[in-house]
């Protein structure tokens, strides 16, 4: 592929898709856990959570190749991140708190 | 699609007003990065999705595929799963006395045997077995349909959670290309409606998108819950933290599969209950829906346990339903009809994926648009190279990356068929006595797939793809003839008799046939398109053009 095609030099690629990869299945399994806090039966709210979090993968992929820039991808998951982090907080189980 | 085209910088490389001062160029538009994104997550993994759509495909037959692989096995006109059950748990009485437990799975109108497993002195045993006397039948050692059915998610020749894990990341990938491929897609509507014979690159867009757009929402589907049927193993993370010890953890598994107590052996014995009578309360109960599975724990002692589920078909989900009975007196213990809204959500998004629900004409459509779905990743794969075949400086030595994409091309998209053939005939000649036959059939399967990649390595590209074409085809077309003279359930006895399930099979194998000389005949027919280096230029340019646009079309 020629990079003259792309108008992404290699760095900020590289970080994105970096981002996408890892930074998306951490915040897909982010989301799995945060699912786990909803007012439902834990079994019903793994099971959701596990079923949303191809669609959060997903969309945070689209995300990182989406935006502007590598820094506004990053952003963007971590933005995210956080009320899904406040949320998994409340359901880890003591010992790893 | 000029709207794309416009989003390009010029191939060239020369700025489109060359005496303005230079500035920062544009950042690309969301069309543009999307079809980056679409065209490298479909390319990295391409070739191993197609061989997962190609394998999973079939596997919506794969019963069928497997009673014409053991052709020893007489056909089944009608049976009783009752009756069934009962004849092999008085044969496991026999054969596999006081074992642990008793895993029966009963025979359905695609598959003609009951299946038993059950723990042995120190190891694990399995057989089929007759439904309708129970005794143990024996056929060719062969891993059947099932083959394809496991290669799609595990592959082979790996670790089975490598290869899940490979599925998944190659099916998430899928997932992107589809989604990118749908934000890119500008007039997705029109474009439907939109194909453009024998113009080459537009050509190959139009089938492309024709295939993937019909079928959107089949491959969206299909992409997504099969993601979700190895999503416990994906995800874990809410199930590891909501479920911390084994007890937890069994009751979380409850919800999605059938699941027992562990019974406890009391060391007194007593005679099994009528286990065809159990059959039959549990299917009055499902409203006539047959038996599918039959678990039975510590058979022929006190606290025997029988399991009972129903088979898949009659309804889309696949969430657990089953009873359980007293194995001494026949008491109904337990029994689950429904889950909860999550898992039963679950239990549909699975049962969607594996399709058993689907029979007859639903199935038929499955079938089809996994085909289409199939072909679709093959006609991405292709365009790759019809389009940057324009492009090339010189056509007769294109760079490393493309002879590698075109190359594996051929054995992805050609050489694949042609080896799922191969396993085909290796079912048929193998010695019947061989020791590991199962594993020699497999083996084959990857050496003549190994072959193929060779042979597209060895030859002209385009001599390799017809040679590999019609290669499949003739084997294809070669297996019914055969079956005919050499097999007990050949057309000749299956057609009169109406034993579908084979006929079906053989007839298939024809249309597979025609279908890949179709491809052949085509793909000898395409002319690759003149570079456009050779049009660009003003009107004078094009008759010095016309003399090169000939040396380079030949």
């Amino acid at each position: 592929m020629t990079s003259r095609r792309s108008l992404l030099s290699h760095g900020p690629l590289v970080s994105r898709i970096v981002a996408a990869l890892f930074g998306g299945y951490g915040l897909a399994s982010l989301a799995s856990l945060a699912a786990v806090a909803l007012p439902l039966a834990p079994s019903e709210g793994v099971l959701t959570g596990m079923m949303l979090s191809f669609v959060v993968y997903t969309g945070a992929v689209i995300w990182v190749f989406a935006v502007r820039s590598a820094r506004r991808a990053w952003a963007g998951l971590a933005i995210a991140a956080v009320p899904l982090a406040a949320a998994a907080w409340t359901v880890l189980p003591p010992a790893a708190a | 699609m000029s709207a794309r085209d416009r989003l390009r910088p010029a191939d060239d490389g020369t700025a489109a007003h060359p005496a303005k001062p230079a500035r920062a160029p544009k950042p690309p538009g969301i069309r543009q990065t999307m079809s980056d994104l679409h065209t490298w997550t479909g390319l990295l993994v391409g070739w191993v999705l197609f061989a997962m759509f190609l394998t999973g495909t079939v596997s919506f037959y794969r019963d069928e595929l497997s009673q014409w692989m053991r052709p020893e096995l007489p056909a089944q006109h009608g049976f009783s799963t009752a009756d069934a059950a009962q004849h092999v748990t008085d044969t496991l009485g026999r054969i596999a006395p006081g074992g642990p437990t008793w895993y029966i799975t009963l025979p359905t109108p695609r598959a003609n045997v009951t299946q038993a497993f059950w723990r042995g002195k120190d190891r694990f045993e399995n057989g089929a077995f007759s439904p309708d006397t129970g005794e143990r039948v024996s056929a060719r050692d062969t891993r059947g349909g099932d083959f394809f059915y496991a290669f799609h998610f595990q592959f082979h020749y790996m670790p089975v959670l490598w290869g899940r894990w490979l599925a998944g990341f190659c099916a998430m990938f899928m997932l992107i290309a589809i989604v990118s491929g749908v934000i890119t897609h500008k007039k997705i509507f029109t474009d439907f409606f939109t194909f453009r014979w024998g113009k080459g690159q537009r050509s190959w867009l139009d089938a492309h998108n024709v295939l993937s757009v019909f079928g959107l929402p089949f491959h969206l589907m299909i992409t997504y819950t099969g993601l979700v049927t190895l999503m416990l193993m994906y995800f874990p993370w809410g199930m590891n933290a909501a479920f911390q010890t084994p007890a937890q953890r069994a009751e979380f598994n409850a919800e999605a599969f059938p699941a027992m107590a562990p019974a406890q052996r009391s060391g007194e014995g007593a005679p099994l209950t009528s286990v065809a009578e159990l059959v039959r309360r549990a299917e009055a109960h499902w409203g006539g829906t047959p038996a599918g599975r039959v678990q039975i724990n510590l058979p022929g002692d006190r606290n025997a346990q029988v399991m009972v589920s129903r088979q898949d078909e009659g309804r889309v989900s696949t969430s657990p339903a089953y009873q359980v009975f007293d194995g001494r007196t026949g008491a109904l213990i337990r029994s689950v009809d429904s889950v909860k809204p999550a898992a039963e959500t679950r239990g549909v998004l699975y049962g969607l994926h594996v399709g058993r629900f689907a029979d007859g004409m639903v199935r038929w459509l499955y079938f089809l648009c996994s085909l289409g779905g199939t072909a679709m990743v093959g006609t991405g794969l292709v365009m790759w190279t019809v389009k940057r075949r324009q492009k090339l400086p010189d056509p007769a030595r294109p760079y490393f990356g493309f002879r590698v994409v075109e190359r594996l091309n051929i054995a992805a998209v050609a050489g694949l068929p042609l080896a799922m053939a191969g396993f085909l005939w290796c079912n048929r000649l193998l010695p019947l006595g061989l020791a590991g036959r199962a594993d020699w059939e497999i083996h084959g399967f990857f050496i003549i797939w190994a072959l193929t990649l060779l042979h597209a390595l060895l030859r002209p590209a385009k001599r390799a793809w017809l040679e590999q074409l019609w290669t499949g085809a003739a084997l294809l077309a070669a297996l019914p003839v055969y079956n005919l003279f050499a097999s007990p359930r050949g057309l000749a006895q299956t057609l009169p008799t109406g034993d579908w399930v084979v006929a079906g099979v053989d007839l298939m194998l024809w249309v597979l046939a025609a279908l890949l000389m179709a491809i052949a005949r085509r793909t000898a027919r395409h002319q690759p398109r003149p570079p456009k280096a050779a049009w660009r230029g003003a009107a004078t340019a094009r008759h010095a053009a016309a003399p090169a646009r000939e040396e380079v079309a030949g």
